[in-house]
């Protein structure tokens, strides 16, 4: 594809893995590549945490009554869940571990723009995570993940103000990755890498980073607004204030409803990769997929009141926000579809990432389709806030965004550690989270349609059965999570690397350099010559065409 | 967006001030200017929330805003306005001074755009202290006598709230100043590499237009 | 009710068929997307799995024609769905003719129920089948959502500000009342139960309750000092109320208002907001004073006090 000679002086390169062994090597290091392990490490831990507060609510959850724990820790428990899985997992996953590994290869750079602000994002994160443990250490909260007012600003005698901090800088940490890419996508791409050129994750990442770059500082000021009434009782949300707290909630959804996109898109950009690698084709509607994600990104910005449909909000501004929230399916059935069509005719393979990949595009089918249901005015006054909503949105973040982020780590573990990972287990685990993940949140579809509202600690007895099929479903659902921990951790013990450069047959310039990369990732600074998923064309043609 | 507004000249910049990741002083330049303009457009957006809440409250009770309003300090806050103005204008010529490479000049214009910038946050401390004297801080020491309470508490919540956001942006435009003196003692700054003490500019110019928006609303109208 | 498994919840409303019957038509159309996409993924991975390492499949682009296709055509049925739930949407939250009105204050962690003819409830809320209700809902606290499922609505009830829905039931039976909106520690024992009774067994059931709303209006009216300002026949310091609800108030500022519940509410609250003309800004507040039912109490009474002559008519 490029020019570089990677294969003939792979022995004669320091891998950026190798390049210092100390403490301060990592902990200062400026490399994306570094701080992308950085951050899948810190990463894995929220989730685990965050894994770990979802079964403390599953288990509470097996008997109509509280007893494994009372209201007050499970509204704890529910609440962290929400906060770390949001803040400290899914909107960092994708982007800061996948994205900042890949992004500046991906275009041809030695480096994202500002290494500096890169490393000073993954401190931002950390200390925004630190506060979320502190917050959990002191005595937990238990706002719900939304800080709706004035529960949170006034009523909660919990830990709020911290965990919102936390939620407050790690949004910083958010606006910096996003500078950082637009700014590399824009300025740094290769000789001969056109914007019709560059990879469908690439153009996600950029769709993303709009998003955060125009959408987190207003939660951000929101947080800010609403710790001041709390701290001081400068009044802004409670009405006893005089102030007004639907407002509270249209300011924080407006970045909210955008930053489920911020965690979509990320996953829909590596499951066009993976599409195609496994494929073997070149992606079908490329145009289409590339306008899509900004099309989502754009319309998101404009939807949000679909969360407030029985809020207070007017009725006829429920109906304006109902109509133009069915025009974001658009753009999202338009990947569906053309992600299935790019396997007609293909060379497909089951690889795990494949797998992982065809998860994702059944759930978010399903989560997709459910969105429609509740963004319907007439159905939602029944659904809303009920486990309809739960089992929905777990589709799009779970069923879409987790199985996007471990496809994705599976697809370029490889390229990342330089070690292939055991591929029979990794089959097993992929399978297992697919069955374990349906049997967890189908069920939750039934209890929401049967009125089940969510954040209940306790609940009738008519539907403890859907509850125990949830909570057996959710343990399988664990085991699958389990698996790539112990066998991509095995993989990355061994002493040498055994990927090789190109393990899967992918095209795109990550796969032109060695596994692990050097340091400034290519050898050679990069011409692209050839159009992007060019897996039909040779080698010369490749050369010679274009 | 980046392009348009500076010198489209060619950067035969010195070796030494390109980083590792860049390809050439070009690159490096026009990834500095974009990467501050999305920088203040995020801060569009995060001053957007306040305005946002400003403009539905305001709609709401318009008479009790024009009472609040009626308790400032205009003169101090129209000092302040032309005192930041000013220091705009001082920026500006500390950025052309840099370009120009000239250093005593571009050491004398910051020093001066942090004295504007010190005058402005010490005359908003007397108005904060002002408002204290008076009651008017909500939450921490409040007293209104006059009509709609609750509505004109809601917009000091929003002014101390606005001003505060836009103070601490100086605090942190004035530290950004100092380090640039400092560098440009060191003669960091030359025609061929001015690019820090530009983009510093375009946050300095923000902040000021922020309060060119603040003073209107929350002083005079 | 059904304790074993239910799968449907029950319908006792007017709106629980139409919910029902839009609930269907989106799961139909939802269940024929996500099997086309599930067989699609099925069929061509199988279709066209890898048989040898080196095969190479055609160059395909896409299609102009396919993506037309596939982004518009199952968006039109969505459209006339959406159009569908609009309709049912506004009859729940716009006024409906002839209702009964039921009081509603959220307090974490209960629902207070008042019936104009007197009848307080807590946690329980007991109605007439097939008469058309409207639910006037506040909150004293944080936000909380009122919730029947077999009625297939819910609305938020805010602090500081009245909300409404309307719904007719339609069958005689007991279920469940639901908090929505995450209130606190005790959120999920904010729940009661909706009792819909035959009319006749709910004519007996409210002649069992204590004094109506208007009398205990009457007496708040008076235990408050309001009767001393707001004398009926316009000679007190404060301006009359005597046929002032749904009339248009000219303020001091020159604007109109509607003298609705909202507009009495502001006006005990905080009396300074809204001036009407020739009068001045004289009545202290009752923030902190009167409880949210006792609102509700004293607006039920301002309501009941119509022009001598006019109640006639």
């Amino acid at each position: 594809m490029s020019a570089t000679h990677a294969d003939s002086q792979a022995g004669q390169f320091v891998s950026y893995l190798g390049n210092g062994h100390t403490w301060q090597s990592w902990l200062l290091t400026k490399d994306h590549k570094r701080i992308a392990i950085l951050y899948l490490i810190s990463i894995t831990v929220f989730f685990l945490l965050g894994g770990i507060f979802a079964a403390a609510v599953r288990l509470e959850l097996l008997t109509p009554q509280s007893d494994f724990m009372d209201a007050e820790t499970y509204n704890k428990m529910f609440t962290m869940h929400g906060v770390v899985m949001i803040f400290f997992f899914l909107i960092p996953s994708i982007p800061a571990t996948i994205g900042n590994f890949l992004i500046p290869i991906m275009v041809g750079a030695k480096d994202l723009a500002f290494p500096k602000i890169n490393l000073l994002s993954w401190y931002l994160y950390m200390i925004g995570g630190t506060c979320g443990l502190i917050a959990a250490v002191t005595g937990g909260v238990e706002t719900g993940w939304t800080f709706y007012t004035p529960y949170s600003s006034t009523y909660s005698n919990s830990a709020v103000i911290i965990t919102a901090m936390g939620a407050f800088v790690a949004g910083f940490s958010s606006i910096l990755t996003g500078l950082n890419f637009v700014v590399t996508i824009h300025k740094m791409r290769a000789p001969g890498l056109t914007w019709g050129r560059l990879p469908l994750f690439v153009w996600a990442h950029y769709a993303t980073s709009l998003i955060q770059l125009l959408g987190t500082p207003v939660v951000a000021i929101t947080l800010v607004l609403m710790m001041l009434e709390r701290a001081f009782r400068i009044g802004f949300f409670d009405p006893a204030l005089g102030g007004d707290p639907v407002l509270f909630q249209h300011l924080f959804l407006f970045y909210s409803h955008p930053a489920v996109y911020i965690m979509i898109l990320p996953g829909m950009g590596v499951i066009s990769e993976i599409v195609t690698c496994f494929s073997r084709k070149h992606v079908f509607g490329y145009k289409f997929i590339a306008g899509s994600s900004l099309g989502i990104a754009i319309i998101g910005f404009f939807v949000w009141g679909h969360h407030m449909f029985v809020s207070g909000q007017s009725v006829y501004a429920s109906l304006v926000f109902a109509f133009i929230t069915q025009a974001v399916a658009v753009p999202s059935a338009i990947k569906v579809f053309n992600w299935t069509a790019t396997m007609y005719k293909g060379s497909v393979s089951w690889d795990t990432p494949m797998l992982y990949a065809l998860g994702f595009i059944g759930l978010f089918t399903i989560g997709g389709v459910t969105g429609v249901v509740v963004a319907m005015v007439g159905v939602d006054m029944h659904l809303h806030d009920t486990y309809f909503i739960v089992a929905h949105f777990h589709y799009v973040m779970v069923g879409g965004m987790v199985l996007a982020y471990l496809g994705g780590l599976h697809f370029w573990w490889p390229k990342m550690t330089g070690r292939m990972y055991h591929e029979i287990w990794a089959r097993v685990s992929a399978v297992l989270v697919f069955l374990g993940f349906n049997f967890t949140f189908f069920p939750q579809f039934l209890l929401g349609y049967m009125g089940m509202p969510r954040r209940y600690a306790s609940y009738p007895e008519e539907w403890q059965v859907l509850h125990i099929l949830s909570t057996a479903g959710a343990t399988v659902l664990g085991i699958g999570f389990l698996l790539p921990a112990i066998y991509l951790t095995a993989s990355a013990l061994k002493k040498h690397p055994d990927a090789g450069m190109n393990p899967f047959g992918a095209k795109g310039l990550e796969w032109t350099i060695p596994s692990p990369p050097p340091t400034e990732n290519f050898l050679e600074m990069p011409v692209v010559r050839e159009e992007v998923y060019a897996y039909a064309e040779t080698e010369e043609k490749a050369l010679v065409g274009h | 967006m980046s392009d348009t507004n500076t010198m489209a000249v060619a950067h035969p910049l010195p070796e030494e001030h390109v980083a590792h990741q860049f390809h050439d002083a070009q690159q490096q330049y026009e990834s500095g200017n974009l990467g501050m303009w999305l920088f203040l457009l995020t801060e569009v957006m995060f001053f957007g929330g306040m305005f946002g809440a400003y403009a539905v409250y305001r709609a709401w009770s318009p008479e009790a805003f024009k009472l609040a309003a009626a308790t400032t300090n205009v003169p101090l806050g129209a000092f302040n306005t032309v005192v930041l103005i000013v220091s705009s204008l001082t920026m500006a010529l500390a950025v052309q001074s840099a370009q120009l490479g000239k250093q005593k000049r571009l050491q004398l214009m910051l020093v001066l755009t942090m004295i504007f910038g010190a005058a402005f946050l010490g005359v908003k401390a007397v108005e904060y202290s002002e408002k204290w004297h008076h009651h008017h801080v909500p939450g921490l020491n409040w007293q209104w006598e006059g009509e709609g309470p609750r509505e004109v508490q809601i917009l000091f919540c929003l002014y101390f709230a606005m001003t505060g956001m836009h103070a601490i942006h100086m605090v942190v435009g004035f530290g950004i100043m100092l380090w640039l003196l400092m560098t440009a003692r060191r003669g960091v700054y030359t025609a061929s590499y001015y690019n820090p003490v530009e983009i510093s500019g375009l946050y300095w110019h923000f902040v000021d237009i922020v309060w060119i928006f603040l003073f209107p609303l929350l002083y005079l109208i | 009710m059904d304790k074993t498994f239910p799968l449907l919840p029950e319908a006792a409303s007017n709106l629980a068929p139409e919910v029902d019957m839009l609930m269907l038509a989106l799961m139909v159309f939802s269940v024929f997307f996500t099997i086309v996409i599930f067989v699609a993924v099925g069929f061509l991975a199988v279709k066209y799995h890898r048989k040898s390492d080196d095969e190479v499949p055609p160059h395909i682009h896409g299609s102009l024609v396919l993506e037309i296709a596939w982004s518009i055509g199952p968006f039109l049925p969505v459209l006339l769905m959406v159009v569908w739930s609009a309709r049912i949407f506004v009859s729940a939250y716009t006024p409906q003719p002839n209702s009964m009105e039921i009081y509603v204050t959220g307090k974490q962690w209960m629902w207070k129920i008042q019936h104009p003819e007197g009848p307080r409830e807590i946690n329980e809320l007991h109605v007439p089948v097939g008469k058309p209700l409207k639910f006037s809902m506040i909150s004293e606290d944080v936000i909380h959502s009122f919730y029947i499922p077999a009625f297939r609505i819910k609305k938020d009830v805010l602090p500081g500000r009245y909300t409404n829905m309307w719904v007719t039931p339609t069958k005689v039976g007991t279920y469940h009342l639901f908090c929505a909106e995450y209130c606190g520690t005790q959120h999920s024992g904010m729940i009661g139960k909706v009792h819909v009774m035959e009319q006749s067994d709910y004519e007996r059931w409210i002649a069992g309750g204590d004094e109506s709303m208007t009398a205990r209006g009457e007496q708040l009216f008076n235990q408050y000092g309001c009767v001393t300002c707001h004398q009926a026949d316009g000679k007190g310091r404060g301006p009359s109320l005597v046929g002032v609800y749904g009339s248009n108030v000219r303020l001091q500022n020159g604007a109109v208002v509607r003298a609705d519940d909202a507009y009495i509410r502001e006006s005990v609250i905080n009396p300074r907001a809204k001036i009407v003309e020739k009068y001045s800004s004289i009545m202290p507040t009752f923030q902190g004073q009167i409880s949210e039912e006792g609102l509700l109490q004293v607006i039920a009474y301002i309501k009941s006090l119509e022009k001598e002559g006019e109640a006639q008519q």
